[in-house]
This record gives structure tokens, C-alpha cells and sequence, in this order.
């Protein structure tokens, strides 16, 4: 029989002798470190649920508008789904995180600065901007470039109604907007995942589609922080995030501006991010969506179902190209 | 130390059901209503995300045994190593059931042949276009010869050698699950950067590992003569 001797184990199976005398520690270090994460995971399963918005302020004076979907067989999503399943990035990257983190905005007093090629420059405060403009509830589909959808019940007006208000010059060709960018109101501004202030533009005679709104709530009330209050953009032939929330600076330009998306992926997100069932995502179809409460998916529909009022916007452009 | 027969009867059934808390978790809150205004896309997101904790939990082993000198740990690892593929798995249903059944024509109704042509399609279609899928699907398919080949039989019928060669096949997985979950991100990869470090690490740690044996004999030669 063999018998091994000691001087056979070769000096790297011995087992260093500083961290074997604090073995127990290292174990009882990992099985701490190991609880830990188990339960930040189950705390982060727990909130997923996130926290639907408190209820804020009625809007007086909402009159129902001809150009709400007509929704038939489509539900109007819950304000608990609208308030708590949001991409706001400014809050962080989760679905759940807006509706955590966006208490933190402050939205009094709010000022929207308004400049480029345009004879009414300035900074206009919120109720200036609302002065004179009827509110109108507009039910609109909501689709998201990762394939999911809702329908909510926005409350604004026409963005056209401002933008005749400023008179844009001969020379502005494009409008740009911009969001908020305060990292101390702002987790998500703290890291750079997308270029900041968060930006998307739209082509002067889109923006003055009588589709395209300026909202400033939901549901009657006044905006939710997480959804972009006090004010934000709806274009809703358009993927989600081309409608930029909590709006600081609308510039007006000659030269089409470069969006935040569009310049962190190119080839992913193009400067009209019209909705298109048949133009796939690089990764994903776009044919399809699961609207949020529902099992199976549904078709996604060209401009998101309102190529009747604004596909002429588009005539003879090639789609896929300018995706 | 700890017998084993404690290992046995106590630590390992404690191990089993703390690996099955994740699911029973997804269940209890996918039907209270815990999860987010999308459950299905939870349901495929963490699943996915438990497969690639066991597969780095199944790879920490080796090295937690050398560093502490426990070597009973090895026990563990058939366990947690099956668990990456069971979850692995259930990601896959997730996703065949939300995302490519539920986004099916049922031109015959719901319960027909032609369903499950349409489904078997659908997702063979998906695998073949999408990069970030097909390398997803690649990571269960590396997976699946290795939960197979589990057992002590197989062990014996393949031979020790054999059997860790094969089974070396994780580290290929552990890399493919990164590259799938890094595809799948928008603009944030804070997450699958973390992954990425912690594969990096626990396979670095095999290759310092190695090194240090294999220059070791040397020393030792140059010891004796």
C-alpha cells in the first residue's frame, strides 16, 4: 500500500495559512454576503409591484375629443398600470423605477424655455402656457418600441395651439424638446445611460398635426410625476419614448437635431420611430405587442392605428429607411 | 467539520428548497398580484436571471472549496448546476408560452394541429433570426448534455476524464448566458456588466488556479536535487 507522504502534497494544495485560520470568518463572510443578496433580491421582488401615484389635482373644464381612439374592444389601461409600468430613465432603468423615485420631482414652479428660430422667445411659465387652451381628453394608444402597449386617457391640447402662439420663423424646419436633467431631483441622471438632458424632435408639420398634444394629465387629474408632469409630449403614431416627458426647452431649428436614442443606437432607433409592423427592431418583431393586462398579443397596427389622419405626412418616403 | 450525514439529511434538503424559493416566489406573487404591471415579461426576465445566478453559484463552488479547504462542497454542485438548468428551462417556457404562443393566429381554434405546427415554427423561426435568442437558445442546448449526464451512471459509463471534459462545457455556457443577457439590454448594462464580472472573476480564479499548480512540481524538483 502507498502511503503518502507529507512531503509529497505539493505547496500549492496547502491551503494558506492565514485564511485557514480565519475560515470561519471567510464562511461566515460569504453567508452573510450570500443572505444579503438574497434579500435585497426578495426586497426588489416585493416593490416590483411598484407604487401607483397618489391622486393630484382635478383638471376643470375637459371636454371629450373627436380624436380619442376609438377603442371598442380595447380597455382603457388602470391608473395603477399607467403609474407604476413606466420607462422615465431620468428614474432609473426599471419599469418599477419611476413611480419609487419620481416623488422626488419638484414641479412648482415650473418654466419651459422656448427658443431657436422662432419671434417669441422666452421663458414661459405653466400657466401661462395653459392660459387660453381648452383641455381636451385624448384616448390614445400608447406603443412602446420594446413591444408593449397601453391605452390612456391623456389630458392636454393641441401642441400646435403653442407652437402658433411662439411664431416659429420661415427657417425652422424641426422642433426639438427637452427633459429635465437634475441629478439632485433625478437618480437616473447620475449615470450616463443615455446622452442628458433627454432629447427628441420632431419635424415641424408632424408637430402641428392635430394629433400631436402637449399633456398635463390623465384620468381628469393632473399629470403623475412618474408619467412627465407637469407637461409632456404625445405623438401617438410614434413609439413611446419620442414623446419626452417633463419638458424644460422647446427649440426650434433648421437643421434636424440628433435624439437621445437615436445617437446612443443608430442602427436601433432612427429619427421618426413612426410605429411599423413591418419594419423590425435589429433584435425584436414589431408585428406584434402585449398590451399591458393582457395574455395573448395583439397585431400591432401601422402609425398605431392612425394611419387614416397621419400617413400623408409620410408620402413617398421610404419607411424603411427612415425608421 | 460537518458529518456527513448532516450533509446528507440537513444541509443538502435546506439548499433544495432555499433553490426553489425563487419559483415558488414567481408563483405566489404572479397570482396575488405582486408582480408588475407585466407579470409575463417578469416571469421570463427573472427566470432567466435565477439560471444565471445557479450557473455562477454552480461555478463559485470549486473555488469556494479550494479557498476555504471545505471540501464537501463539492456535494453541492450537482444540485445547484441541475438548478441553473431548471430555471434555464422554465425561461424557456416562459418565453415560448408569452411571447411566441401568445402571439400566435389560431386560424383552427386554440386546440388543433395546427397550432403546435404554427408554435414549433414560430419559435424555430425566432431562434434562427434573432442573435440575442439564438444564443440564449445555444446556452440551454450546452446545459442540457450536462444535466443529462448528472449521474453517478453517467460518470462511470463516460469515466471521470471524459465526464469533466464534458462537463468543462459550463464555462461556455456561463460566457453565452453574458452575451444573451447583454443583447437583450437597451442602453443600461449595469446588470449584465455585473454578471460579466463575476464569470470573469470565478474563471480567472481556475486559470491562476492551474498556473500555480503546474509551475509548482518545478519548484519542488529544484528543491529535491
Amino acid at each position: 500500500m502507498l502511503i503518502k507522504h507529507p512531503s509529497d502534497i505539493r505547496s500549492s494544495e496547502i491551503t494558506d495559512q492565514k485564511l485557514y485560520a480565519n475560515r470561519r470568518e471567510f464562511i461566515m463572510a460569504a453567508g452573510a454576503a450570500a443572505g444579503a443578496a438574497l434579500l435585497s433580491g426578495a426586497n426588489r421582488v416585493l416593490h416590483a409591484a411598484g407604487q401607483p401615484a397618489p391622486h393630484g389635482r382635478k383638471l376643470d373644464g375637459v371636454i371629450k375629443s373627436p380624436f380619442s381612439a376609438a377603442v371598442g374592444d380595447e380597455k382603457v389601461n388602470t391608473w395603477e398600470q399607467i403609474t407604476t409600468y413606466n420607462n422615465f430613465y431620468e428614474f432609473g432603468t426599471e419599469k418599477e423605477s419611476p413611480s419609487m423615485y419620481a416623488k422626488a420631482l419638484k414641479t412648482e414652479p415650473w418654466r419651459v424655455r422656448v427658443d431657436g428660430e422662432c419671434a417669441k422667445p422666452g421663458d414661459y411659465h405653466i400657466d401661462d402656457i395653459l392660459k387660453g387652451q381648452t383641455l381636451e381628453e385624448r384616448v390614445y394608444r400608447l406603443r412602446c418600441v420594446e413591444a408593449w402597449s397601453m391605452v390612456v386617457p391623456w389630458i392636454g391640447f393641441p401642441l400646435s395651439n403653442f407652437v402658433k402662439r411662439v411664431e416659429p420663423t420661415a427657417k425652422a424646419k424641426f422642433i426639438e424638446f427637452n427633459t429635465l436633467a437634475d441629478p439632485s431631483q433625478m437618480v437616473g441622471v447620475r449615470s450616463p445611460v443615455l446622452r442628458w438632458p433627454y432629447t427628441e424632435a420632431l419635424r415641424l408639420d408632424e408637430a402641428m398635426h392635430p394629433l400631436a398634444i402637449l399633456a398635463v394629465g390623465l384620468y381628469g387629474e393632473e399629470m403623475p410625476k412618474q408619467d412627465g408632469a407637469p407637461i409632456r409630449l404625445i405623438v401617438p403614431w410614434k413609439y413611446g419614448f419620442k414623446s419626452a416627458k417633463s419638458i424644460v426647452r422647446i427649440r426650434f431649428t433648421e437643421r434636424q437635431p440628433l435624439n437621445s436614442w437615436q445617437e446612443s443606437q443608430p442602427s436601433e432607433y432612427g429619427f421618426y420611430s413612426n410605429v411599423n409592423p413591418a419594419v423590425d427592431h435589429p433584435r425584436w418583431t414589431q408585428a406584434t405587442e402585449r398590451r399591458i393586462g393582457e395574455f395573448f398579443r395583439r397585431k400591432t397596427l401601422m402609425f398605431n392605428g392612425y394611419a387614416d389622419q397621419v400617413a400623408s405626412l409620410y408620402s413617398g418616403m421610404d419607411l424603411k429607411r427612415n425608421y | 467539520m460537518i458529518s456527513a450525514s448532516a450533509i446528507r439529511w440537513v444541509l443538502k434538503p435546506a439548499v433544495f428548497v432555499a433553490a426553489l424559493g425563487p419559483v415558488g416566489w414567481l408563483v405566489w406573487a404572479g397570482l396575488t398580484g405582486h408582480l408588475s404591471a407585466n407579470p409575463l415579461s417578469d416571469l421570463t426576465n427573472e427566470t432567466g436571471l435565477w439560471a444565471l445566478r445557479f450557473i455562477c453559484i454552480t461555478l463559485a463552488i470549486t473555488p469556494f472549496r479550494r479557498l476555504t479547504g471545505w471540501h464537501a462542497a463539492i456535494r453541492f454542485r450537482r444540485m445547484t448546476g441541475l438548478f441553473a438548468f431548471f430555471y434555464g428551462s422554465l425561461h424557456f417556457l416562459t418565453y415560448v408560452i408569452a411571447d411566441r404562443f401568445a402571439g400566435l393566429d389560431f386560424p383552427d381554434g386554440i386546440v388543433a394541429w395546427s397550432t403546435v405546427v404554427n408554435l414549433a415554427v414560430s419559435v424555430g423561426d425566432d431562434i434562427y433570426k434573432r442573435p440575442f435568442i439564438t444564443i440564449g437558445f445555444t446556452t440551454l442546448m450546452l446545459l442540457l448534455p450536462l444535466a443529462v449526464t448528472s449521474t453517478a451512471g453517467w460518470i462511470r459509463r463516460l469515466g471521470g476524464k471524459q465526464w469533466q471534459a464534458l462537463h468543462r462545457l459550463i464555462y461556455v455556457a456561463a460566457l453565452t448566458a453574458i452575451l444573451h443577457y447583454w443583447w437583450l439590454v437597451k442602453a443600461d448594462l449595469t446588470s449584465p456588466q455585473r454578471y460579466a464580472l463575476v464569470v470573469g472573476a470565478l474563471l480567472m480564479f481556475r486559470l491562476v488556479w492551474a498556473r500555480s499548480r503546474a509551475s509548482a512540481p518545478v519548484r519542488q524538483k529544484s528543491a529535491t536535487t
